[in-house]
Parts: C-alpha cells; structure tokens; sequence
C-alpha cells in the first residue's frame, strides 16, 4: 500500500510540470504582453519598461519559466495586480467561505439524492419512478442560472424569507443568515443529475443473482435494500462524490458570484475580469494539485470499501 | 473473379445495414424520434438565421422600450417612458423647490452653477436637430426588451448563436479527441506517454476553471468561444477513442488489412474508424448539450460572445436586473427555448445510444 502511494505521488510531479507549462504558455506566451494592462492611463515608455523590468517580462522565456517555477515549488505567488495584496493571504481568506458553501452543499445533496434514489430504484417501473426521472430530465434541462436568478428574485426579493445577499465575519450568523438560499438553490442544481445517476447504480444492482439469492433466503425488504444493494451501489456513487471533492475548493462559482459570497469562485470570476494573472495561475495550480491528490484518494477509498479491487 | 469482387460490396453492404439497423432502431422509438424531430427543428430554424432569412434585424428597436407580450398586454407591468419634457419639468419643480427653501443651501442658482451656460447652449442647438422616431409598437409576441429590441428576434438569432457554439466547439472537440486518441491507441509506446501525460494534464483542472483561464488570455466573440470549447474539452472523446482504437487494433479484420499491405492511416481511418463511429455520434450528442450549457454560464459572465452578437447566455444576462422590474418575459422565453433543446438533445442522445449499440439485437 505505502509503496503504491509513493509511486502515484512520484506520478504527480510530470503531470503537475505540465499543469505549471500549461499556464505559462497560455499567460506568458498567448496572453501577450500584460504590461499594457498594468501600466493603465499612465502609458509612457519609461512606465511600460518598469512594469515589464518588474515582473521579468524582460529576461529570456526559459528565465521567467524558472522564477514561475520556483513560485509554484514555495507556494508563494507574489501580489495581485489589481489589489497587490499577497495571493497567498487572498486564497487564504476565500477558501473558507468556499468549504462552507459547497461542502454542506454536497452533504445534504447527497443524503437527500440517495435516499430518493433508492426510494426510486426500488418501486422501479412504477408511476413514481416514472414521474421522478421524467421531473429530473425536465429539471436538468434548465440552465442553473435559471434556478439562481428566479430563487434570488423569488424567495429573497419578493418573498423576503431570505436576504438577497450578502456574507459576514461571523460563522454563526452566516448559517443562519446567509447560507440558506445558496445552499437551497446548490442543491436543487445538483439534486436531478444525483438522483439519475445514483438510480441507475441501484437498479444495475438489483438485478443482480445475489439480491435474488437473499430474497430465497427470506430476508426482509429493508434488509437486503440497506444490508446488501446498498454497500455494494455505493462504490461507484462514493468515487462520483470523492471525484467531486475537488470542485470544493473552487467553490460553487455562479453561487458565490450571484450572492456576494467572497469564495474561490467569484475570485477566480473576478481575475478573469481583472486580467489578474497571478491570482488565476495560483487557483488552478491548488485546484490542479487537490484534483491530484483527491484521485489518489479516490483509488484508496475505492480499495477499502471494495476488497476485490486491486491497486498496482 | 467472383471472390475478388465480393469482399468490397460486402463491407459496404455490413456498414450500411448497421447504420439502417441503428435508423430503424431509432425510428420505431417514439420518444428518440420525436426528440430528433425537434432537434431538426431547431437545426433548420438556426440555418435560416445563419443564412439572414429571419431575425436578421433583431438590433432593430421596433418597439417601446419593455413592451410587453401581446397576450399579457393588459396584465404587464407599464412601462413609464420619460422624455425630456418631462425631465425638464420634474427640475423646474426641484429647483422652484429649492429655491422655495429658505436655507438654500442644497440647490445652485443659475449664476453659480459652471455648466449652466453650457447647458443652455447645448440645449438650443439640440432644439434646431428633430429625430425622426419611427412608429413603435406597444407590445410584440414575445414583448420587446430594455431598448425596444422584439425578443422572439432575438430568441431567434441568440438560439442560432448557441447552435453554433455548441456544434461547432464540438465537432472540433471531438476531431481533436479523435485523431489524437486514434494515434495515442494505435501507436502506443512514447507517443502515448506523451498524449497521456497531455490527458491527465487537461483533466486535472476542471472544465469550467479552464474555460476561465483560456478565457482569460483571449478575446471575445464566435470563433474565440468555439476554439477555448474544443481546447478544454476533448479530453472525454480522447480518452474513449483510445481505448476503442487499443482494442481494436489487433482484432483479425485490421490484420487482415495489414496483410494485404494497408498503411497506418488507412488502417486506422478507414478500417477502424467506421467501427467505431456510432459512439462518436453519441459523444458528439453529449457534447453538444454541455458546450451549450457552458456557453451560456460563459456569455453570462462576461467571458463569451461579443456584445453585438446575442445568444441564450448573453440574454439571460439582461435577466436579473428586468425581474427586478417586473418584465419577466426574455427569462422566460430563452429558459423554455434552451429547456426544449437540451431535453430534445439529451433524450436522443440516449436514444442514439441503445439504437447504436451492436450489443442489441
């Protein structure tokens, strides 16, 4: 087991080089010449050459790949260029807000999508069965922005039980507060493509010999639907949520953009906007590194939930 | 003679039949053909558009501003228009208020204020110009939006955009895929170590994060969303192409080939390639739904089509500020616009899975 960790991290390193060249070619190379953007209203010659001097826009493309290197291998990106607060404190003070929101988003999404999935799996072929998947199709179809804009319109401006947006400093009253609009509507996104899925892994499941072979054996419904179906449906539901797991970090974008939620998500939006490329190329490369570590995860999961899967 | 002549119409006779197995297939399921009806629907509603034969004056202001849907014309929120009669008059009122105070300590007198001699001049030259408004109507099918533009126009002309979009980031994402996946499965040794470590560079970023920081160092418009689509997104056809092409290379048929002294190439698009189209089709299907949604999520940001082009996500972004206002009508049309498609695409997609799939008889 050990030795099969050390070599998937010794795996990581030429894929996380070429995450790291990916960036630099796109920011350094097709981005062209950012100090134009930098240098603003102020456009001299003298002030472009300072800005480029500056960022080492003047030394050779290896050079720069270097210093973006040692960056990458100290974890410390420099400043912003629209704040010139260090992108380190940033990301720091974002990721927190993100973990709140998508991690309770992902919890209770998933407990409510397989329970209602079973439900579902299990009176397979009837009316409701019929009308769950037929509701879930019609709901993927719609545009999440569809759900965030007529949730905020709706249930926080008309109805009022909800503020329309905002975050605080408090973790108590953010639960209270802030957090049940976004996490009402995350859900319902997430919700009908869950249930669809997890439905399926059931049902594939219940067609197997052995929950014929309990039912021989006279085991109550309840039994072989939490005992039997239900360990062995939920190796492929807890690699889709462990493969998700990455998407934590980044947080839910649309959400945090739409309620003022200061998270990785509006920042990344917001460096988009900005062209703030220091701030872009250090979210991708923790989101590239969690994304990594969260497969390698997944594989050991997958190993101790299910005795007959080999690693090598 | 008759042996050389049999193998060749015997192979196109197999490809066809599979290819009318798989339409006869999709004809006797009712739901993927009407699904596919519908797509065609919108494929030629969206080639008229391209071609300029409808919705080409979409930027039109044909209406006044927030005209409401015709069946809903009595029941709308009203629209108050103010001209500059009006404006004048609400200021002459404020000021006379001012001056009526007796502090007068908010409002400027004329002789005080530096931009009331301009404004004065500006105000007669712009009295010698008359504009000529052309009739607009009070309310259209679908209603009119913030500058009086008709929504079904541009519901026409935004769904022919994301069409685009969505069809052409995909045939490109999955010609990328194809070739690249067709090489890393055939070839193996380096050269798949060399797309594979490509793959699992591309996928250990996610899409939309990607999309961003492509977006981020390109510009706007069309072609610029359709190239950072097929960039970030081929890695799903690359992974299952390869797998596919690993499978088949050593199967009897492309030994045969071999044999009787094909090259690589024709080996590998000739002979391999038919057999594994239909699920090339299927991804295609996917794709195109994901790169529309994608698109939308995009051009709502910010990040997609150029502002004098329109498209289901670039009106969902005049949404939000509308509802506040009570014009509900432009949301609502492109949600139920875009539901149809993605619906239509998605049942067919499954459709075109189980017709496809040689596995059934």
């Amino acid at each position: 087991m050990l030795a099969y960790i050390v070599r998937r991290v010794w795996q990581m390193v030429p894929t996380l080089f070429g995450v790291m060249l990916l960036l630099f070619v796109l920011f350094n190379w097709v981005g062209g010449d950012p100090s134009y953007i930098l240098a603003g209203k102020n456009l001299s010659a003298e002030a472009l050459a300072g800005i480029r001097q500056q960022l080492g826009l003047d030394l050779p493309l290896p050079q720069q790949f270097l210093i973006f290197m040692r960056q990458v291998l100290t974890l410390d990106f420099g400043t912003s260029w629209s704040t010139q607060q260090p992108v380190s404190a940033l990301l720091h003070s974002r990721i927190g807000p993100s973990l709140l929101l998508t991690g309770s988003i992902l919890l209770l999404g998933t407990v409510l999508a397989i329970a209602i999935a079973a439900l579902v799996a299990y009176l397979r072929g009837s009316v409701t069965d019929r009308l769950v998947t037929l509701i879930a199709t019609c709901a993927m179809s719609v545009s999440a922005l569809v759900y965030i804009i007529a949730g905020q319109y709706w249930l926080a401006f008309k109805g009022g039980w909800f503020p329309i947006m905002g975050w605080s400093d408090s973790t108590l009253d953010n639960l209270l507060h802030y957090l049940p609009l976004p996490l009402l509507l995350g859900v319902i996104v997430g919700l009908a493509p869950d249930i669809r899925f997890y439905r399926s892994c059931f049902v594939e499941e219940l067609g197997h010999d052995y929950v014929r072979t309990a039912r021989a054996k006279g085991l109550s419904e309840p039994v072989i639907m939490l005992k039997h179906v239900l360990r062995n449906a939920m190796i492929p539901v807890v690699t889709s949520l462990m493969m998700s797991l990455p998407y934590l970090m980044m947080g839910a974008m649309l959400l945090e953009t739409f309620f003022g939620i200061p998270g990785m998500g509006k920042e990344v939006v917001m460096a988009v906007e900005r062209s703030d490329f220091p701030v872009i190329k250090a979210i991708t490369i923790y989101i590239a590194l969690a994304t990594m570590l969260f497969n390698l995860l997944t594989d050991i999961v997958y190993k101790l939930i299910d005795p007959r899967v080999q690693l090598h | 003679m008759p042996h050389t002549s049999t193998t060749p119409p015997a192979a196109q006779h197999h490809h066809n039949s599979l290819t009318r197995i798989g339409w006869r297939r999709l004809r006797r399921d009712r739901i993927g053909f009407s699904a596919l009806c519908i797509v065609g629907a919108y494929l030629l509603l969206a080639l008229a558009a391209w071609s300029g034969l409808v919705a080409s004056h979409w930027q039109d202001e044909v209406a006044h501003p927030y005209a409401p849907p015709t069946l809903f014309a009595g029941a709308a929120p009203h629209h108050v228009e103010l001209n500059a009669a009006d404006i004048d008059a609400a200021d002459r009122r404020a000021t006379s208020a001012a001056a009526l105070d007796s502090s007068g300590a908010t409002g400027l007198s004329a002789s005080e204020d530096p931009l009331a001699a301009d404004l004065a001049a500006a105000q007669q030259q712009s009295a010698q110009y008359r504009s000529t408004e052309q009739a607009r109507a009070d309310s259209l099918p679908l209603g009119a939006d913030q500058r009086g533009r008709d929504v079904l126009q541009k519901l026409l002309q935004g769904s022919a955009t994301s069409l685009q979009v969505g069809i052409a980031g995909a045939l490109l994402a999955l010609t990328i895929g194809t070739v690249l996946g067709a090489l890393s499965g055939y070839f193996g040794g380096l050269l798949d170590d060399l797309l594979m470590w490509g793959y699992s560079v591309f996928t250990s970023v996610p899409d939309m994060l990607l999309l961003l920081a492509f977006a981020a160092v390109s510009g706007r418009g069309i072609g610029t969303v359709v190239l950072v689509m097929a960039f970030t997104s081929w890695t799903g056809t690359f992974r299952l192409m390869r797998a596919e092409f690993l499978k088949h290379k050593g199967r009897e048929y492309v030994r045969a080939a071999d044999a009787i002294g094909a090259g690589h190439g024709r080996r590998m698009f000739h002979h391999i390639l038919p057999n594994v189209s239909h699920l090339l089709l299927v991804q295609f299907s996917m794709l195109t739904v994901a790169l529309i949604k994608y698109e939308a999520i995009l051009s709502f940001l910010g990040f997609g089509v150029g502002v004098t082009q329109v498209s289901w996500g670039a009106m969902l972004a005049e949404a939000p500020a509308e509802l506040l206002q009570g014009y509900w009508w432009q949301m609502l049309a492109v949600t139920l616009c875009m539901s149809l498609l993605v619906t239509a695409f998605s049942l067919l997609s499954d459709s075109l899975r189980d017709a496809l799939d040689p596995k059934v008889k």
